[in-house]
């Protein structure tokens, strides 16, 4: 495009536009802050003000203190990091297995892997509701299943479904697959097993996409709303995405002390997004049927 | 499938053969064994939340089931699936599927081609102004929704706004003509920076030799636009049409979070229907055959995004 925006003037006219355009894109992140930080009395103000008249904190101690929205992001917190641990670990072996060991039934594996990442979640949803409930010898169960409530209500079954992704595997093994087989050869010829072939040699030269199951695993983890809605129903194992819904849901909404929950709720996300940026495009490059 | 070809806890030790002869040499047994060893927790995850659930939710959707009363599913056959076709319900909320999938991409995608070409070039603030394009798209759907909650009230920005020009103030949620409108809205807009940056790859993937070839013919921007750079984003356009489009044929949370599928069922999609026939009306059987008409739909669209990335060739 360089021939098109060579003129200086023409550039610097090009990025107030685009300046502008971005805010407005951006408003709705402005007027969350903006509603976050207003003492209660502003936020139903008219007409309404972008910047607070008196700046508060009020809402985010009310949030502390009086809500679950706490208690509900350690929960998400657990599930996102039981979530990437999972994905990182079996889904970029997996990947590696598929991409660089011929083994038998591999193809047909990989078809499988593909193949469930299209299925829609909503065709897992009733089934995995009845196996989490009916799990053996959990959450007051017998061998049978029958009598309890099995995993649900639990970190084990929030986490469940979302242990190992179709679409991580996937990306693993499209990775594994661009990288040389020599590096395999030559650790043969030294000796080395196969195991320790994957581990200490293509491991660690994978680290861009194992960032990249990372966010991808932990992002999806800290937005899933409708598995958990389905398998938890004590207020003290909401997931954030929960607990903020019902609090809105609660009575008349409390719009500042709800801004203030959305936007703890989307400073973690905000870090990631900072600290791993090329990460984020590389995935969403790569595969993009899970949004 | 583990080949027991050594007794375990014996290390597998290179022979000295070729890797490359064929057969069943030790290294080729020690290498399937560790395929199966690596596959294995991924295998055994995947079965248990998807290829099982599938295939009971397939015998599911030929039951009638209500876990509420005594006894298991009973079997019927297609009977849930001849239910399903022939309740309006199911054909309104495939109606308003539609619409919402449809509708939020015609707003999203020539959007997000629009803001690609802004951004597409080299000017001061450019990574910012592409990284704050991208955020929606990496914040929960459930904290937008919370913020357009607020956007959309009755004392929020947008009848503020109204009000400013002189109209009447809209209950953009809470009225059956405008609710699924509102979604869609909020919806196109949380998929603005997605496909923006995967417009974006495309276009900086169109050679400047044909953007000089143009401008030499005396090609303007517009036409440049319209006959060089814009037939060379089809393939990625279709890309970006039908993923989004399977995506947005599952959209649930921000239904549910906004407007539990009203009013009047104005906003109930497919997914929020299935989800109250299940989890609200404990009709588990009909729900589940639902839940398979729908995955054919998605299937159908999923086959074409396939096919189309096979054309486009690896990215």
């Amino acid at each position: 495009m360089s021939a098109l925006i060579a003129r200086p003037a023409a550039g610097r006219r090009r990025a107030l536009l685009a300046g502008v355009v971005t805010l407005l894109v951006a408003m709705p992140f402005v007027w969350m802050v903006s509603l976050a930080f207003k003492p209660k009395t502003e936020v139903f103000s008219y007409p309404p003000k972008l910047l607070p008249d008196q700046p508060t904190l009020d809402n985010f101690a009310y949030v502390w203190n009086s809500t679950n929205i706490p208690g509900a992001m350690a929960n998400s917190l657990i599930v996102a990091t039981l979530t990437v641990a999972g994905n990182c670990v079996a889904a970029t072996a997996a990947g590696y297995a598929l991409a660089r060991i011929d083994f038998r039934g591999s193809r047909l594996l990989f078809t499988t892997v593909l193949g469930s990442a299209m299925v829609p979640a909503i065709v897992q949803l009733i089934p995995l509701f009845l196996i989490v409930k009916g799990f053996p010898l959990a959450g007051g169960n017998d061998l049978l299943g029958h009598g309890g409530n099995g995993l649900l209500d639990s970190y084990a079954g929030l986490v469940l479904p979302m242990l190992v992704q179709p679409l991580n595997i996937y990306l693993a093994r499209q990775y594994f697959l661009d990288m040389p087989g020599e590096l395999a050869e030559a650790g043969r010829l030294d000796g080395a097993g196969e195991l320790r072939i994957f581990w200490q040699i293509y491991l660690p030269l994978a680290r861009p996409i194992v960032a990249t199951i990372a966010i991808l695993s932990f992002t999806g983890a800290w937005e899933d709303f409708l598995w958990p809605l389905v398998a938890v129903s004590s207020p003290e194992m909401q997931t954030l995405p929960l607990a903020l819904s019902s609090f809105a849901g609660s009575g008349v909404p409390q719009y500042g002390a709800l801004m203030a929950g959305t936007f703890i709720a989307i400073v973690p996300v905000l870090v990631i997004f900072v600290a791993g940026q090329r990460h984020f495009v590389q995935g969403l490059g790569a595969g993009g049927v899970k949004g | 499938m583990v080949t027991k070809t050594r007794p375990p806890g014996t290390s597998p030790r290179p022979h000295p053969v070729t890797p490359r002869r064929p057969g069943r040499s030790p290294l080729r047994s020690a290498q399937r064994r560790a395929g199966w060893i690596l596959v294995l927790p991924a295998v055994l995850a995947l079965a248990l939340v998807t290829i099982v659930p599938i295939g009971y939710g397939f015998y599911l959707s030929l039951t009638s089931y209500n876990p509420v009363e005594r006894g298991g599913p009973t079997f019927h056959g297609l009977n849930g699936y001849l239910a399903v076709l022939r309740s309006g319900e199911f054909w309104h909320a495939i109606w308003i599927t539609v619409q919402y999938a449809s509708g939020t991409l015609i707003l999203a995608v020539p959007g997000a081609l629009a803001l690609a070409l802004l951004v597409n070039g080299r000017f001061p603030g450019v990574a910012l102004f592409r990284a704050v394009l991208y955020l929606p798209r990496v914040v929960p759907l459930v904290a937008v929704s919370m913020i357009w909650l607020w956007l959309y009230s009755h004392d929020g920005l947008f009848n503020y706004l109204l009000d400013l020009v002189g109209l009447p103030p809209v209950g953009f949620l809470t009225d059956e003509d405008t609710a699924l409108l509102s979604l869609i809205a909020m919806r196109a807009w949380k998929a603005l920076g997605g496909s923006m940056i995967i417009f974006l790859a495309g276009l900086q993937a169109v050679p400047a030799s044909l953007l000089e070839a143009a401008s030499v013919d005396g090609c303007g921007r517009w036409r440049t636009l319209r006959h060089v750079i814009l037939p060379l984003l089809v393939p990625i356009t279709t890309y970006v049409v039908v993923v989004d489009l399977i995506y947005l044929a599952q959209s649930f949370s921000e239904i549910y979070v906004l407007t539990s599928g009203g009013p009047l069922s104005s906003t109930t999609v497919l997914n929020m229907l299935i989800y109250n026939e299940a989890f609200e009306h404990y009709r588990l059987g009909n729900a589940s055959a639902m839940a398979f008409l729908l995955f054919c739909l998605i299937f159908g669209l999923a086959y074409l995004s396939i096919r189309t990335m096979a054309r486009g060739g690896r990215r």
